[in-house]
């Protein structure tokens, strides 16, 4: 057989329509996942139990059950419920950013938890109040050594995009679906959209891997 | 003038209870030093007073007031007890000066240009003006004891608590941390002071107390407390810190 | 007010449990074969020669890097056309997911055995035994140990990746779902039943996963002191 990618290249339009979808979705995804994860996690950290059993409920729920159900209950179920359409991008931004605050509560939490005790005390010394000594103290000591996790969690988002295609929803890899039946190459589709996965997120990898290296030798 | 009142201080971690009811009083320019073995409940009754540690039982009086357990009392507690601790806990994100104006800017809300000068004055007090810009990390244990000290006297407190500012710091840096102690002890600042260091504690207190098994157990001035002592504990304890010399 | 009616749901149970069978047998394939894959991959991939190496760093590099829908798509759709065989979904996904864990767990043993310490192997080839039986008697077996954790996270994060067959029609318990909502016109109902069954066996499987884990936590400690 024959490769040949300029069928492809023929539809290059609607890859970048794809890739711009695929963007906006990691987009809103990221900021509402990190986000939301921040402060699930400070409800993890919370000794109060009315704060601390409904964020350890929520994160128990998320990791433990596949994102792609997820992303279906809040396309095929939750529509029944609320008196508005759900759109393959408000289901998917919902399914992915719930998940992805599960993950990074537990990044936030551990982060927290590994400054040491005599942080809070000098904080509270001068007479901080707990969430002055979190912002100006604690977070950013913390986000140091969070950053590798947050970065790796952010690179998964990127991938799970991919699952909005299951509610049909306009991205690279659905995109991809749509050449490889109009064309009759699934071949070539398939392989450029994996190129162009591991293009742009393999520096982000080793990104990853050199701020792992570089925080082991700091510390 | 008292300035603080401490009444029937009793700590308890679960069921076990390290602080049996403490009753204090500090004078205005009193220099207290306390002692007692590891264990005695020294460094929980300092951390008491400025509710580092939240006391189980027993009252702490300031301005005729008890200081209630809602965070803004604490808040106003602190603002006005200063402390410094034996690991330092600088912010190793922030400047020796960041360090400094850190209290001034998030809990006085003063302008950048206020704490700055206020910090550069307190850097300089304690010999520190030229380190000004540089972080933690880059410090030795005793400029980071004095960075320590000059951040809690930016915030002018009306007393200062040290939990054994020395104990973490090796042995030839000592002395410049104690210096600076001693300097502030001049100023006739109130201070408590929880040490080993026995010889300082004779010089720059003005009265000594001795805990031991959470009570205190013998106090008095430095002449009588650590020359004359009356108690059978006190002179065992003193006799197992026998380096120090008058 | 919707009415809620979980009957028509618990009428197709039969569907459920051949779904979550098959869910299960995929995670089982996949997990085992990727293991041995994956030692494999870790073995060439310390390997001094760059022809072996460097291929093994490039898989795994891939796999790690590109979204696991991506790679199923591939092999479903393309691979077939490339060697011309038929592909059956199950295989797909079998084939799939096994080099992406393999992928996975090829750092895991790969960190594994850079961590046990020179002096066992120094000690192992002192009383003359190969390289190959030093790996194998003495160096893997504590490297092994040391995985497990990384094992139970990387199985329960299988069994979840699994639902992606849906997509390309294998009957797993996703899959189940979505016939019976179309069947029963009753999607709310479905989705929430299945998403509580993924979340019942996932989380039990975790919370067993937490108290293995625990224990060897404990166990390793013993041995050490």
């Amino acid at each position: 057989m024959r490769w040949d990618f300029s069928s492809v290249l023929a539809n290059s339009d609607a890859l970048l329509v794809g890739l711009v979808g695929t963007l906006r979705l990691f987009a809103i995804c990221l900021v509402l996942g990190l986000g939301l994860g921040l402060v699930v996690g400070l409800g993890r950290y919370a000794r109060r139990k009315w704060l601390y059993l409904p964020a350890t409920a929520f994160v128990e729920f998320f990791r433990n059950t596949p994102v792609l159900v997820q992303i279906l209950w809040f396309y095929f179920a939750l529509p029944i419920l609320v008196p508005f359409e759900i759109s393959p991008l408000a289901a998917a931004s919902l399914g992915i950013s719930l998940n992805s605050a599960a993950f990074s509560a537990e990044i936030y939490r551990a982060g927290i938890q590994s400054i040491e005790r005599g942080q809070w005390d000098a904080a509270r010394a001068l007479g901080m109040r707990w969430g002055q000594a979190m912002r100006r103290i604690i977070l950013p000591q913390a986000i140091k050594r969070m950053l590798p996790a947050l970065t790796n969690r952010a690179i998964e988002i990127f991938k799970m995009s991919t699952l909005a295609s299951a509610v049909a929803y306009v991205e690279l890899l659905q995109q991809g679906k749509l050449i490889a039946s109009l064309n009759f190459n699934p071949i070539e589709a398939y392989t450029t959209v994996a190129v162009i996965f591991f293009v742009l997120l393999w520096p982000l990898v080793q990104f990853t891997y050199w701020m792992e290296r570089r925080l082991k030798r700091d510390e | 003038m008292t300035i603080l009142h401490v009444r029937g201080l009793i700590k308890r971690y679960g069921t076990v209870e390290v602080l049996h009811g403490i009753d204090l009083d500090v004078e205005r320019g009193e220099r207290i030093a306390i002692l007692g073995a590891s264990g005695s409940g020294k460094s929980t009754l300092l951390r008491c007073l400025n509710f580092m540690e939240m006391p189980t039982a027993g009252e702490i009086v300031l301005d005729d007031k008890a200081v209630g357990r809602r965070e803004r009392d604490l808040i106003a507690v602190r603002q006005r007890v200063g402390m410094v601790f034996q690991q330092f806990n600088l912010f190793p994100h922030m400047t020796a000066l960041g360090n400094v104006m850190e209290g001034l800017r998030t809990v006085r809300r003063w302008s950048a240009a206020e704490a700055r000068a206020r910090a550069e004055k307190e850097l300089a007090r304690v010999g520190l003006a030229d380190k000004a810009q540089t972080y933690p990390a880059h410090l030795s244990g005793g400029q980071k004891q004095r960075v320590a000290i000059a951040r809690a006297l930016a915030m002018d407190p009306e007393l200062l608590l040290f939990d054994e500012p020395t104990s973490a710091l090796d042995p030839e840096l000592v002395g410049e941390v104690l210096n600076v102690i001693r300097s502030l002890a001049d100023e006739g600042r109130t201070m408590l002071l929880v040490t080993h260091e026995l010889g300082f504690a004779y010089h720059v207190a003005t009265r000594v107390i001795f805990l031991a098994d959470g009570r205190i157990h013998e106090q008095g001035t430095p002449d009588e407390v650590l020359k004359h002592p009356r108690m059978e504990r006190t002179r065992a304890f003193l006799a197992s810190h026998r380096q120090f010399s008058f | 007010m919707y009415q809620w009616d979980f009957a028509p749901v618990f009428a197709h149970w039969p569907l459920l449990a051949q779904g979550l069978v098959n869910t299960l047998k995929v995670t089982a394939l996949s997990l085992s074969c990727g293991l041995v894959l994956g030692l494999m991959l870790a073995l060439l991939r310390l390997s001094p020669r760059r022809w072996l190496s460097w291929p093994a760093g490039f898989v795994i590099e891939v796999f790690r890097t590109t979204p696991p829908l991506v790679q199923l798509f591939w092999f479903f759709f393309a691979l077939p056309l490339i060697v011309g065989v038929e592909m059956t979904p199950l295989l797909a996904a079998v084939v799939t997911f096994s080099i992406q864990s393999a992928a996975f767990f090829a750092e895991v043993f790969r960190a594994g055995i850079v961590s046990i310490e020179r002096g066992q192997w120094e000690g192992a080839l002192a009383i003359g035994m190969s390289h190959r039986q030093a790996l194998r008697r003495i160096v893997l077996p504590q490297a092994v140990t040391r995985m497990i954790p990384a094992f139970l996270e990387r199985a329960i994060e299988l069994m979840k990746t699994t639902t992606l067959v849906a997509t390309i029609a294998y009957a797993d318990l996703l899959f189940a779902a979505n016939d019976i909502a179309q069947k029963t016109f009753r999607p709310l109902e479905t989705f929430t039943v299945v998403a509580l069954i993924y979340f019942v066996v996932i989380f039990g499987f975790s919370l067993l996963a937490r108290r293995l884990e625990r224990r060897l936590a404990v166990g390793g400690e013993a041995t050490v002191h």
